[in-house]
């Protein structure tokens, strides 16, 4: 590439002396901030356009041959050869991918490169599926440390604007209001360029054309895609699945069939017994309905609970008003037009005029997988949130990440952080997975638990009991380190020993204070 | 208001009580008595805390049945005619109590010598003083104590030996201080083998060797007659002897004594010197001279230098025995020592015995001195003595060797024990039990240190069916046919005829000091209005003891007394390498029969220790705060490790406090040796050699708790009274496998009982609290090491209280407040449990304008930002607040 002495001058910037260029040999020129490949075709004949070769993502135009399709001027991208009018940088063989062409003149044996307050590159495209929580605090951190970056496209299959799914449940239990759990609203999308979908779902991933297209037939191109499809609740395959007055509790729609559901029926029987099915329960008796929670084990949340703080779990909600049945499994749904019962495999049967499938979820993988993108139970991604595919990126529920899938908020803060972080260009970060911790959401019930308490070889627990104020605390320690924390009654502390958990802290030095919590920690520090 | 006597020290300080009759009862010092001006130590002051019923003996017992006071003196006065009839009086003895009233103890020693027939009537006071009286009588020819506390403030030099007055006679040791003060010129120079509390206002600490004093002060002689102190005048005048103690002293050369008391030479001079140099010199002595085996020399070997260089019978000079106990004296006084007689008058001497027996009018008279304590207790064991009346006194925690003491009592013939507690060590083996009245509720004469002869006055009445000791005295020696000798109505005319017996045959003090014939005919009412008088108590104006040179001896001279040196009894060797000191601390007193009962008083020093030089317990494998064995040839106990008591290398410290009562293993009297000077009879109290190592238990813990428990399944455990509650510091070798099953059961809680419990398995640590309508009824701690454990004061707070709030709840687990932080409101942030008053705080003095800026400064909001909105409306708030 020749040397170029630039020189600017009003809206032209001094590249070089004319016959500094060779005819129908490129050069590459920064003007304004852009490269700019420019090609002398004859003795006063000059073009420029863009450097930046869109197919093959790299700043190569300068460097093809200069020839002539069908009389157009053209230069052959050296990479995969599509053709660049010189003219107007249209990309022949895909005009999607066409560049920008410069204004260009000679001036007292000066080339001269035009650079009007029209001149801009065209942006590289992030498209992202989904506006769920993980999805738009990935959006908002690229916006945060590189606001400039991308055209950014936005698809929703909700007709809602964004918001926090956690708070579903405060919603269905009448504490809050909708707005109130609304995350970012459409003038916040439209203050920041982001072209927003809404309703509209993307049915299809075209790869090698680097496409999506969404279920209305809108078709979009992406440098960048996002892929953050959240989960779908399970559905337990029974008789009666199908039948009206049968809901999920996965998103607005649910929450609004249960509250419709509230107003005119009396008995709710709430499949399953963990965190959301325990938490719809409550929702739903908060609306004045009669519920009965099934679930297939002796214990509560078992999963996050040991047996003892299951049972303080159960009779606090019992206290509530919550009736429960306990190891019973779901043969049937009963009804004709609308669920009127639940049978279960020991042939007994409960009265419901709604059935909520609290059973769990499944990471949502389709579109994913429909794109030939690896997957397992959910997208596989590597530690900077990669797909299979290079230029695909996906974080939250529909995501596994060695080996884990997540259903919680924070393991999504912490992939989304990583994400945006390599979409921004600044990618150091990597995610080594999260540890997580889980609340009940029920006004009244204060719980806490996080890690591994299942015991075992070399685990040794420290135990709390109040028996009368329902306090139930116990930290499993494994090696001198916290590896499970569950909290009952005062939940103060857990964010504390789940930092020590996180961090991996010995905590021998604590052991002694440890269970009466931070403040006592201090306090005991204080005095000595 | 009722003026009356402290009833510990022998200080004898005067308190003023009121309340009473159902108000509370209020103690103070009597600004008029002439020992305490008005002030109290932390034991008096504390009086009012241990006037409670708890433990109490309110009624006789027979064999452990509660029975009439006719079938216990019936059965009392059987018992001993019984074995007088079969044995003869030799085979009955006393055992008395430096805690009887004046009155109390002359009936007791009336009947046993005059009545009975022998003189085995023995007190506690041997323990405590008997060195000072044999030493008193060999130098001044009677037990005289020549100096009042006024001396001590007018001195230029005080000498304390062995005398850790600053916690053992508080009021004493700061009348010196005060007089420091005022005069800074004035020394005070401490010898004693620990560095005691006293030491800490010294001018100068002698730490010599155990049992080294008589090289002192036999050094101390030969200095002041080298160096040209000698009163010649003086020694010529009114002495003898001086001869003998020189030759003796000339071989206390400043090198040998050096090496001998392990002091330096410089040091040694510089106390000589000093000692010299002040004509006002008051030495001022206590157990760690009488308590030796060599503890009469020690008290001759103090005189003698006093004598040598005049200083006594003079204001500001003079040898002091201080007493322990606050009718040492009196009892002294009424002869109620074996070797004694009565009023002063000597035992050994035909004609005193005649004219006590023609005063009395007695039937017979003991004609030898009867037994002195250990071996008392030894012809108990050996069977030899077959029934022993123990008054006011508990031998089987303060005798040395008191486990043979023990057993000695168990397996006597009769023992009978008159006191006013139900549960003593001592009391576990009577046959018959007489509930003594005790202070407060009994009148009569107490005589403190410096022979002030103060009333102690009832205000209480008396309870159940508890007596006065002389009502009982006498009830039993009438039942022995001694009606008319001992038909006293009341103390006063005891008084009267123990006032009279000092005046008998001695007109004007012409044949004994001790004589009270100015008070020798009170009446009731001038008894009852006695005030604090010195004695002795003449007609005539009389001058001060000794000032004009007349000692007791037939020829009116003072004696000086050769005291070769010699080492305790039994030296230290590879099995038993460290030397036992015992003594008080400062806010106990004997075996806390009292003083165990204030909550107060318990703070101070809770638990039976053991204070170790850290090179030895390094060598033994011991560490502070965890529990040692101590063992001597005698007997063991457990006690907890503490540094700095002062001990130096090869020495430890117990104190003489706990008993069976109140703790699993803790009588130090146990393993001391029972040697005992060959003069006074009194026992090595302060020199045993021990060995020490660590008692391996695998938990140590404590309760807090409503009711007594049973302490049957622990290694290890002391009872430590609270207000309304008691703690137990326990420890034990394993811990129960189902600890929640053992705690539930050995605190009483009921399956429905308010149960809070924490547990740590695998840490060795558990903790569990019981309460009752929200009122701590119980509390167990226990953790693998003494130090994992929380503090015991926030806990016992809790246990004065009617009922605990919310926030100690939380706390009573941890064992301490997590209160009084500032409160962090209600949470607004429940992932990082933020509270609202953290948030507003920090927007109002960061200035922070966004939710996001409240994430970054205390993560609120950084999780599921559900609280957003609401920080958002925290900051709407306090900036509206702000405008």
């Amino acid at each position: 590439m020749s040397k170029v002495e630039p020189k600017t001058s009003g809206n032209w910037q001094r590249i070089c002396k004319l016959d500094e260029l060779h005819v129908n040999v490129g050069a590459c020129a920064k003007v304004a901030g852009f490269q700019v490949a420019l090609f002398r075709v004859a003795d006063n004949e000059i073009y420029a356009i863009g450097n930046y070769d869109p197919n093959s993502g790299a700043n190569v135009l300068s460097r093809g041959l200069v020839g002539d399709i069908d009389g157009r001027l053209v230069v052959a991208s050296p990479i995969y050869k599509q053709h660049f009018d010189l003219k107007t940088g249209e990309c022949i063989e895909e005009p999607v991918a066409s560049v920008k062409s410069w204004q260009v003149r000679v001036s007292d044996g000066w080339v001269e490169v035009g650079h009007a307050g029209e001149i801009a590159a065209r942006k590289p495209r992030l498209v992202v599926v989904g506006n769920g929580m993980a999805a738009m605090r990935v959006v908002e951190e690229v916006l945060r440390v590189a606001p400039d970056l991308y055209d950014i496209t936005v698809f929703g299959a909700e007709a809602h604007g964004n918001y926090n799914r956690i708070q579903l449940s405060p919603v269905l239990a009448g504490e809050k209001q909708v707005d109130e759990i609304m995350l970012n609203t459409p003038d916040w999308y439209a203050r920041h360029g982001i072209a927003l979908h809404l309703g509209d779902e993307v049915v299809k991933i075209d790869r090698s054309r680097r496409l999506v297209r969404a279920a209305s037939g809108y078709e979009t191109r992406y440098d960048r895609l996002l892929l953050a499809t959240g989960s779908n609740p399970l559905i337990i395959p029974v008789p009666g699945k199908d039948l009206p007055g049968v809901v999920s509790f996965r998103d607005l729609r649910d929450v609004d069939a249960m509250l419709a559901a509230a107003k005119t029926h009396k008995r709710a029987v709430v499949i399953g017994g963990g965190l959301l099915g325990l938490e719809a329960a409550n929702g739903l008796l908060r609306q004045g309905m009669d519920v009965t929670v099934v679930h297939l084990q002796g214990t509560l949340m078992e999963r996050q609970l040991d047996p003892r703080a299951g049972d303080m779990l159960k009779a606090s909600l019992e206290g509530h008003g919550v009736n429960f049945l306990m190891s019973a499994q779901t043969e049937a749904i009963l009804g004709d037009a609308r669920v009127t019962g639940v049978r279960f495999k020991d042939g007994t049967e409960v009265a419901a005029d709604l059935v909520v499938m609290a059973v769990g979820i499944r990471p949502n993988i389709a579109l994913a997988q429909s794109a030939g993108l690896r997957c397992e139970r959910g997208v596989i991604v590597d530690d900077t949130l990669q797909t299979f595919d290079p230029r695909i990126y996906a974080v939250g529920e529909c995501v596994q990440h060695r080996d884990a899938t997540y259903g919680l908020v924070a393991p999504l803060w912490e992939q989304a952080n990583v994400c945006a972080a390599h979409l921004a260009q600044m990618g150091f970060a990597r995610y080594a997975g999260s540890v997580t911790s889980t609340r009940l959401k029920v006004t009244g019930i204060d719980l806490f638990s996080a890690g591994d308490f299942s015991g075992g070889e070399g685990s040794e627990d420290l135990v709390l009991h109040d028996h009368a104020r329902k306090i139930y605390k116990r930290l499993v320690l494994k090696d001198q380190k916290i590896v499970g924390v569950v909290l009952f009654g005062d939940v103060s502390d857990g964010p504390w020993y789940f930092e020590l958990m996180q961090q991996g802290v010995n905590v021998t030095a604590l052991r002694q204070t440890i269970l009466f919590g931070k403040a006592g920690e201090e306090k005991r520090k204080q005095a000595s | 208001m009722i003026s009356t006597t402290c009833p510990y020290c022998g200080v004898g300080c005067g308190v003023r009580v009121s309340g009473g009759g159902g108000r509370p009862v209020e103690v103070q010092g009597d600004p008029s008595h002439p020992a305490n001006g008005g002030k109290l130590c932390v034991k008096g002051a504390a009086l009012a805390e241990t006037l409670d019923m708890e433990g109490r003996l309110l009624h006789p017992e027979l064999d452990g049945q509660r029975v009439s006071w006719d079938t216990a003196l019936a059965a009392a006065a059987a018992g001993l005619q019984r074995i007088i009839d079969e044995d003869g009086p030799e085979a009955v003895a006393f055992y008395a109590s430096g805690q009887l009233l004046t009155e109390d103890y002359y009936v007791a020693n009336k009947l046993m010598k005059g009545y009975i027939g022998s003189a085995n009537i023995d007190t506690n006071s041997r323990l405590c003083m008997s060195s000072a009286v044999a030493g008193h009588k060999r130098a001044f020819g009677e037990d005289i104590v020549p100096v009042s506390y006024a001396d001590l403030e007018a001195a230029d030099l005080v000498v304390l030996v062995g005398a850790n007055s600053a916690w053992c006679h508080p009021v004493v040791f700061q009348r010196i201080m005060r007089a420091k003060q005022a005069r800074p010129e004035m020394q005070l120079v401490v010898i004693d083998p620990r560095h005691t509390a006293s030491c800490e206002q010294a001018d100068k600490h002698l730490p010599l060797n155990p049992g080294s004093d008589v090289w002192l002060f036999n050094g101390l002689f030969r200095y002041l007659w080298q160096d040209g102190r000698v009163a010649h005048d003086f020694v010529t005048a009114h002495t003898a002897d001086v001869d003998a103690a020189r030759a003796q002293a000339a071989s206390a050369s400043l090198e040998t004594v050096a090496q001998e008391t392990g002091l330096k030479v410089d040091d040694l001079t510089d106390f000589y010197r000093l000692f010299a140099a002040c004509d006002k010199v008051v030495t001022l002595f206590s157990q760690g001279v009488n308590q030796s085996s060599a503890g009469t020399d020690k008290v001759n070997s103090i005189i003698n230098c006093h004598l040598l260089s005049g200083r006594i019978g003079k204001p500001g000079a003079g040898p002091f025995s201080i007493t322990g106990q606050p009718n040492a004296m009196g009892g002294r006084e009424v002869g109620g020592l074996a070797n004694q007689l009565a009023a002063h008058m000597a035992l050994e001497d035909p004609q005193h015995r005649e004219r006590v027996q023609r005063f009395w009018g007695s039937p017979v008279m003991a004609q030898e001195p009867g037994l002195a304590a250990v071996a008392l207790f030894r012809a108990v064991a050996a069977k030899k003595v077959r029934a022993i009346w123990i008054m006011a006194t508990n031998p089987v925690v303060s005798l040395p060797d008191a486990d043979l003491v023990k057993q000695a009592l168990a397996d006597c013939e009769l023992v009978i024990v008159s006191d006013c507690q139900q549960h003593t060590d001592t009391t576990a083996h009577a046959d018959i039990l007489f509930p003594a009245a005790t202070w407060g509720e009994k009148s009569g004469t107490v005589t403190n240190s410096e022979r002030v002869i103060s009333r102690s006055r009832a205000f209480l009445p008396l309870p159940g069916e508890a007596k006065p000791d002389w009502w009982i005295i006498c009830a039993v020696a009438k039942r022995l046919g001694f009606s008319e000798a001992f038909n006293f109505d009341a103390p006063w005319q005891i008084f009267r005829e123990h006032a009279r017996l000092s005046a008998f045959e001695n007109k004007g003090g012409s044949a004994r000091a001790f004589n009270l014939e100015g008070i020798s005919e009170l009446d009731a009412a001038a008894y009852e209005q006695l005030a604090p008088t010195r004695w002795p108590v003449r007609h005539a104006n009389a001058v001060e003891l000794f000032s004009d040179g007349r000692f007791f001896h037939a020829d009116g001279r003072a004696r000086f007394i050769a005291t070769p040196p010699r080492a305790p009894v039994n030296a230290v060797d590879a099995d038993y390498p460290l030397v036992l000191n015992t003594g008080r601390v400062r806010d106990q007193w004997h075996t806390m029969t009292r003083t165990g009962k204030s909550p107060k008083l318990a703070d101070h020093r809770a638990e039976p220790f053991v204070n170790v030089h850290p090179h030895d317990a390094m060598r033994q494998g011991l560490r502070e705060g965890e529990l040692a064995r101590l063992a001597s040839r005698y007997g063991d106990l457990v006690a907890r490790v503490v540094f700095n008591g002062g001990v130096r290398e090869g020495q430890v410290f117990v104190p003489i406090h706990w008993s069976d009562q109140n703790a699993s293993d803790a009588r130090v009297g146990a393993l001391v040796n029972p040697e005992v000077d060959p003069i006074s009879g009194q026992p090595e109290s302060k020199h045993t050699p021990v060995r020490i190592m660590p008692l391996t238990v695998g938990w140590h813990g404590f309760v807090l708790t409503r009711v007594p428990l049973s302490t049957e399944q622990l290694t290890y455990w002391v009872k430590v009274s609270g207000k309304q509650f008691w703690r137990y510091e326990i420890a034990g070798r394993n811990l129960p496998k189902d600890l929640s099953c053992w705690a539930r059961d050995w605190l009483g809680a009921q399956a429905e009982s308010d149960w809070l419990e924490y547990m740590d398995q695998e840490g060795g640590s558990y903790r569990a609290v019981l309460l009752e309508n929200d009122q701590v009824q119980a509390g167990l701690f226990s953790a693998r090491r003494a130090d994992e454990l929380p503090q015991r004061g926030w806990l016992s707070s809790l246990m004065t209280l009617d009922a605990i709030n919310e926030e100690q709840r939380r706390g009573l687990l941890a064992g301490h407040s997590l209160g009084e932080e500032v409160d962090a409101g209600p949470t607004i942030c429940s992932c990082f449990g933020v509270g609202r008053n953290t948030i507003c705080a920090a927007i109002r003095e960061r200035g922070l304008t966004e939710p996001g800026q409240i994430t970054a400064c205390l993560k609120a909001g950084g999780n599921c930002g559900s609280c957003v909105p609401e920080l958002k409306r925290l900051i709407a708030q306090v900036q509206a607040e702000e405008q």
